[in-house]
């Protein structure tokens, strides 16, 4: 992010006016933004300020006559990448808090050290490619129009790269589903399956599935057996998850005394 | 002169008409397609539909906005406050910059300067609209999560995961186009469609885009996302008032955006019907727009027609049909397609054309067996064990005859013409 404005910034002089606008407009935002995502507490934040990012950078490339490149950021990198950031993120850790506890000791100091030595490496060598070494041949590169140009290289020049870099997606996605696979025992029953086997029973009682629990106009938690016409409680009524917790209440609590006790 | 030079030459006046006269047409388009829809659906249901509020209950759409903007606007206390607002924003402005690259008619006056219905237009249009419509699937997440509630979530998340599968089918889709016009520009797509429609030359690009735009509009047979019955209106579950109505906004203007994509890119664009052209050059050119609205509103229909007819897809026959079956056939299809253009452009003879034809035909055919017997067998190994009767008495299966009720009924028969 950093070496980008700092690009900008270089060559901002000599562009040209809507440009420069769109620039001093973009670049502040973009900057905020990419500082916002170290400060930030919420991961999701995060991850929507490195969205906001990445489309800035594609309008940037888009100003700078790299029409596909932008448009492809967009699609691939925010579209795509972040969006499956997104998922996991939702979906794993979204009120995860971060520890700040060192899990390897005495990293900090060296850590910082070396980004800063990383950030200090990218600024010089970037400068050195950049300042008093005005950009050319893009009139060239776009000559016959940016998407031909680049698919001229791409599928010229640079066809046994690209195919080497597909090949190597293509691996990678595919060991991740291997990896991923977990080879099942027995297919797992199916509604019909389950179905078929209840009839196949010798008793039939089962067959249009278990008595609901709860005593009828008295009770209806989960926890309360059904009761049977005769009085008796029906222990199938109830989830086994509570059954073998032993989470029953007694339902005879709940049933009318006798027939007699309510004609009175 | 091409229309992008054409589009270069407007003054930034010209511009925001356009623009703004753009948004009007997605609005409207918006109240009459929720009202179309209404009324259409109704009669396929044998009813008749809101037609209370103005002529033919036209207004309809408009009070319901109207009422929507004055409910109370309601945000969860669980819910993330910030990317709560901000989802439906990003939800309803996406899908109106769709509209910006799509041509409406030809070379036309406005204002009494020359230029054609389409704000601009880029030599990547197309893939501008996917990368707009990837950004729109954020708003669709993000509301889900910001809701800070489990439907919601799994709402969202479901429709995101639709959308960005069907997306792939769509862009595969759109390849051949590509491959066939030379250019990833609209007007360009266009102009190159002034003889043949893409919808015949592509026919199977033509159906998989179709599939998939109703995949990818979140649409009834596809609307697993918000289904009612499961997930209580999915990722909007917990949004009320103006966010809400920017959401019903989005949904509409996308199938609007969808549909004009496919009249662009398959069925000719602005140009008239074959046979019609002449049409082409009234009223110094706007009749143009008449084609293009016509045939966006015969797409919609399609939607309503869509939804009006077919169930809901289970989600993971949904999923398996985007997966297994519309990405690899046109990644088959966008083979064959690419090979038969290297043919012709290298003027390869026409008998080695015509058999390279054939020779797919045959393959596809004997694919297609091969996976026939396949199912037959899975089919077949799956047939029930042969297991003793149950000792209870179980209905009869169809065209089974039970002997001992015949008999019954025969001794009663009996029994009546004897008392008789």
């Amino acid at each position: 992010m950093l070496h980008n404005s700092f690009h900008f910034a270089l060559t901002v002089g000599r562009t040209a006016t809507p440009e420069a606008v769109q620039f001093w407009i973009l670049a502040p935002l973009a900057v905020i933004a990419a500082l916002g995502i170290l400060v930030v507490k919420k991961a999701v934040h995060s991850a929507l300020l490195m969205a906001w990012v990445m489309v800035t950078l594609a309008i940037f490339y888009i100003a700078e006559d790299a029409l596909f490149l932008g448009i492809v950021q967009i699609v691939v990198y925010t579209g795509a990448v972040m969006m499956l950031f997104l998922f996991i993120l939702m979906l794993v850790g979204v009120d995860s808090s971060e520890s700040f506890v060192e899990n390897l000791k005495g990293q900090r100091i060296p850590s910082v050290l070396a980004a800063i030595g990383l950030g200090g490496l990218m600024v010089s060598l970037l400068g050195r490619a950049t300042i008093s070494a005005p950009a050319v041949g893009l009139k060239d590169a776009n000559s016959s129009g940016n998407v031909q140009g680049l698919a001229k290289l791409l599928f010229t020049q640079y066809v046994w790269a690209f195919e080497v870099v597909s090949a190597l997606l293509i691996t990678a996605a595919l060991g991740a589903m291997v990896l991923a696979h977990s080879q099942k025992i027995r297919s797992p029953f199916a509604q019909r399956d389950l179905s078929i086997a209840r009839f196949r029973k010798d008793s039939m009682a089962e067959a249009a599935g278990l008595p609901a629990p709860g005593v009828y106009a008295r009770h209806n938690a989960v926890d309360v057996p059904a009761l049977l016409p005769d009085g008796s409680p029906a222990p199938t009524s109830v989830s086994q998850t509570l059954r073998s917790r032993g989470d029953i209440i007694t339902s005879s609590g709940f049933a009318l005394e006798s027939i007699e006790e309510q004609e009175d | 002169m091409s229309t992008a030079d054409l589009l270069g030459q407007d003054p930034g006046w010209i511009i925001l008409v356009k623009g703004l006269l753009i948004f009007v047409f997605c609005v409207v388009c918006t109240l009459m397609a929720v009202w179309g829809e209404r009324r259409i659906v109704a009669r396929m249901q044998m009813r008749l539909g809101p037609n209370r509020v103005g002529k033919f209950g036209l207004l309809q759409a408009l009070a319901d906005g109207v009422k929507l903007a004055l409910k109370e606007d309601l945000i969860p206390a669980a819910a993330d406050k910030v990317v709560f607002i901000i989802a439906p924003i990003i939800s309803a402005t996406t899908c109106f910059m769709a509209f910006a690259v799509i041509p409406f008619t030809g070379t036309v006056t406005l204002f009494g300067h020359k230029t054609a219905m389409q704000l601009t237009d880029l030599p990547v249009s197309v893939l501008y609209i996917l990368a707009i419509a990837s950004i729109g699937v954020y708003g669709i997440v993000l509301a889900g999560w910001s809701s800070g509630s489990t439907y919601p979530l799994l709402g969202g998340l479901r429709s995101s995961a639709q959308v960005i599968s069907y997306e792939v089918a769509m862009g595969l889709s759109l390849v051949a186009v590509f491959i066939y016009s030379g250019s990833m520009s609209t007007s360009e797509i266009v102009a190159a469609q002034h003889q043949w429609w893409f919808s015949v030359i592509l026919f199977p690009s033509f159906v998989i885009y179709v599939i998939s735009m109703v995949g990818e509009t979140n649409r009834a047979p596809f609307d697993l996302a918000e289904a009612e019955g499961e997930l209580v209106g999915g990722f909007h579950t917990e949004y009320s008032s103006l966010k809400f109505a920017l959401f019903f906004l989005a949904e509409y203007v996308n199938i609007v955006a969808v549909s004009s994509l496919a009249t662009t890119l398959f069925m000719g664009g602005y140009h008239a019907l074959p046979g019609l052209t002449f049409t082409e050059s009234w009223l110094g050119g706007w009749f143009t727009l008449f084609w293009f609205v016509a045939k966006v509103v015969s797409f919609f229909f399609l939607f309503v027609w869509l939804r009006g007819t077919l169930p809901r897809l289970r989600y993971d026959q949904f999923m398996k049909f985007g997966w297994k079956v519309l990405i690899p056939t046109s990644l088959v299809w966008i083979l064959v397609l690419a090979t038969l253009r290297v043919m012709s452009q290298r003027a390869v003879s026409r008998p080695l054309v015509i058999g390279f034809s054939i020779g797919v035909v045959l393959l596809v055919m004997l694919a297609t067996t091969l996976y026939d017997r396949s199912v037959d067998k899975a089919k077949a190994a799956n047939v029930l064990p042969d297991l003793p009767a149950p000792r209870f008495p179980v209905p009869a299966l169809p065209g089974e005859t039970t002997t001992h009720v015949i008999k019954e009924i025969e001794a009663e028969v009996e029994m009546e013409n004897h008392n008789g």
